[in-house]
């Protein structure tokens, strides 16, 4: 049961140095628990789970436990909370803000020993997976019934980790992100309760029913509790697909173009947007000749005669605002071979710079500002004197810009920083935000109290400290404990 | 080339991400309550044949499958993909595990008789017994020539060009028609059915019979006598130096 703390935090942590050890004793209840092939102290095991896609070094926990029920999750959630051990929940690995580094020690709840595929409603379009389970797991599940989980951040995630970040990708601006793909899911608190934040076994498409509990933990990177399983919204496989691509001769043109593509009502799967770095970088990668200018990778889907509609309709709006070379296929490899250097963007960019680390921006504005807040980008690369490669998912305003360091160079790494810094808060000027998909993790604490102002931070600092009240889930993320203390 | 009726083959089998668990008596695997779908070679039959029928080289497509009733999913999950009609070729439950290629292939020269097409397209092997033998069998019963493990195929003037994938590399053969081809992974890039094709695939027809409607005796030849897990792998030793590690190499009789 939660109960509110009846002292203040300030006297049950005098330090942060507070947080219990996990010792031999430790390891040895939590191995009661779950058995010894699924808790290791190995050194190459921490050091794996202490590390992610991210810009931010390894910081290893002190044990890594792999459950395999949700009553694993609860009796070791419970162990924690009583010897205030910090908790980090671990997906794939794959996320860009350093959300799984053990800052304060603790434990790694590894997940990926849960894999299964609870059910699939094939006529209701749900599927309900365990925390184990990645979307490529889940897509070859169900590719039979003619039906996809269609969200795409890129990486192979595992769906309940994209339920942590709130992960979104190329096809959002069609299928929504997490927050709108979610329907229930089942979550260990801080004290080991588990709960089923819209009902235990409830699937509506759409409810009224109490506080939304389930887009509560959407998006909360594990500072709120343990997601053991979700029951995601499933879409049908498109019947036909077609792909464009097509230059500009500005980034202006190439924005306004989307928006006249988005207010005709066009039923857009993706809408990319590559300026000439990130076109630069991917023809070498790649060995393309694409034009290097601006460029819009387009995709429709529908029925075959209706797709051949769209393309022809954007093709008219893209010549129309300059655009050329437009080109357009429907055909699996031919499409492929046109998107070719949107799938290979993040390691074409790697590429040209082999051994040194890539940092991913991720502000978002609505799309009307987006050619000023590209420009700016452009204008902030270029006192720091690098490329700018940028590839953006125009249709929802968000894009990333990737800029290359020495990891070892603190220079470089502030400089990186101080950039990132100055386009979130531009974005946050624009009525945007300074994370549209990659979350707040470690390196965006400050800029998520810049954008949401102290009436909210105060309010979600509440909810932090009620639903966890030792601090010991993902401690350090998303809010700083100086500010929880 | 045009208005050629292609018979393809297809097989329910235990889906390939499934992990597999003998079963206790070790006579097989656990069958009960496993996801089981296509076979992965098969969808690559099925789609090349509904290429053909897209370029206009075919005209008909009859997709057949041999097993249990839940067969039948597997083959309206190729109606879905484009096959126009269906063969359900029923094994009760439980024998099903006993048909083996050379039963199998006698199923198909019959229904070869009856169907009478100008092409037979089957997967290269099927993944649970990886026998990679009906297609070679069958060729030999109707006497066609056969291009197994194909990757690519191109009709032309009565003809069709195969690239083989073999252990050399690749190997280019002409062969006339009719004949009989396996098909590679690398063929093609199998279609998903998508809801509307699924709806669809509903109307089309399947038609049921048994081996005995066919008089052909399925009384499998081979005898399964033990299954067994692979040992399981086991952990490694690190060793301080080469000195210790020529000693143990040695008292393990490496050397």
């Amino acid at each position: 049961m939660l109960r509110l703390p009846t002292r203040t935090l300030r006297s049950t942590f005098r330090s942060l140095s507070s947080y219990g050890k996990v010792d031999d004793k430790i390891v040895s209840l939590i191995c009661n628990i779950v058995g010894p092939d699924n808790v290791t102290t190995s050194e190459s095991a921490r050091n794996l789970h202490g590390t992610d896609e991210s810009f931010h070094p390894t910081r290893a926990p002190e044990a890594v436990v792999t459950p395999l029920s949700t009553s694993h999750v609860s009796e070791v959630m419970k162990i924690c909370n009583s010897h205030r051990i910090p908790v980090i929940p671990f997906g794939t690995g794959t996320g860009f803000e350093g959300g799984v580094g053990a800052l304060y020690g603790g434990v790694c709840m590894a997940m990926h020993k849960m894999t299964e595929i609870v059910e699939v409603n094939q006529s209701d379009f749900d599927a309900t997976v365990r925390a184990g389970v990645t979307r490529h797991q889940l897509n070859d599940w169900i590719r039979a019934d003619g039906l996809h989980f269609p969200i795409d951040p890129g990486a192979g995630a595992s769906v309940c980790g994209m339920c942590s970040t709130s992960a979104s990708g190329t096809n959002a601006v069609r299928y929504g992100t997490m927050r709108e793909n979610v329907l229930n899911m089942e979550v260990v608190l801080a004290d080991g309760t588990v709960i089923h934040t819209a009902g235990e076994g409830r699937r509506p498409k759409k409810t009224s029913c109490g506080y939304n509990l389930t887009n509560l933990f959407v998006g909360s990177e594990g500072t709120l509790g343990v997601i053991t399983q979700a029951t995601v919204r499933l879409h049908g496989i498109p019947e036909a697909t077609a792909a464009a691509i097509s230059s500009f001769d500005s980034v202006q043109n190439a924005v306004d173009t989307v928006v006249m593509i988005l207010q005709c009502g066009l039923p857009l799967a993706r809408i990319e947007f590559l300026n000439s770095d990130m076109i630069s970088a991917c023809n070498k990668f790649s060995n393309l000749q694409l034009k290097e200018a601006p460029t819009l990778f387009l995709e429709f889907i529908g029925s075959p005669s209706g797709v051949e509609e769209q393309a022809m309709l954007a093709e008219e709006l893209c010549v129309g605002n300059g655009g050329e070379n437009f080109s357009w296929a429907t055909e699996h490899s031919e499409r492929e071979q046109l998107w070719k250097a949107r799938h290979n963007c993040w390691y074409a960019v790697k590429a040209t710079y082999p051994g040194k680390h890539a940092y991913s921006t991720d502000v978002v504005v609505p799309v009307s500002h987006l050619p000023e807040t590209v420009v700016f980008c452009h204008e902030l690369a270029g006192e720091m004197g690098v490329p700018a490669p940028i590839v953006g998912h125009v249709g929802d305003g968000n894009f990333h810009c990737f800029l290359l360091s020495n990891q070892d160079d603190e220079t470089e790494t502030l400089r990186i920083k101080d950039f990132s810094r100055k386009l979130a808060l531009k974005a946050q000027s624009f009525g945007g935000s300074c994370t549209g998909e990659h979350g707040i993790g470690l390196g965006k604490r400050e800029l998520l109290i810049e954008e949401v102002g102290t009436g909210a931070f105060e309010t979600m600092k509440i909810v932090k400290k009620s639903l966890d009240p030792l601090l010991i889930m993902n401690p350090g993320k998303v809010i700083d404990l100086d500010h929880l203390l | 080339m045009s208005g050629l009726r292609v018979l393809v083959g297809c097989k329910r089998v235990i889906d390939y991400a499934v992990k597999i668990r003998v079963r206790p008596d070790s006579l097989g695997v656990v069958t009960d309550g496993v996801k089981h779908s296509m076979n992965p070679f098969d969808e690559n039959a099925i789609e090349e044949a509904v290429r053909m029928k897209q370029k206009k080289i075919v005209k008909e497509i009859v997709v057949a499958s041999c097993g249990p009733s839940q067969s039948q999913e597997t083959i309206r999950t190729a109606l879905a993909m484009g096959a126009d009609r269906g063969i359900h070729v029923e094994v009760p439950a439980g024998t099903d595990a006993d048909l083996q290629p050379l039963a199998v292939a006698k199923i198909f020269s019959k229904l070869v008789e009856k169907e009478k097409p100008d092409l037979v397209i089957l997967g290269k092997q099927a993944i649970d017994d990886d026998a990679n033998q009906t297609t070679q069998l069958l060729a030999g019963m109707l006497d066609w020539p056969q291009g197994t493990m194909a990757s690519v195929v191109n009709a032309a003037d009565g003809r069709l060009t195969i690239t083989r994938e073999i252990d050399g590399g690749l190997e280019d053969i002409s062969v006339s028609l009719p004949a009989v081809i396996s098909a590679d992974l690398r063929l093609n890039e199998p279609r998903y059915a998508t809801l509307p094709n699924i709806m669809k695939a509903k109307k089309k027809k399947i038609e049921k019979m048994t081996p005995e409607n066919l008089g052909v005796d399925i009384t499998p030849r081979l005898k399964i006598l033990n299954v067994v897990d692979p040992p399981v792998r086991q952990a490694g030793e690190k060793v301080p130096d080469v000195s210790t590690l020529m000693e143990k190499l040695k008292e393990k009789g490496h050397l």
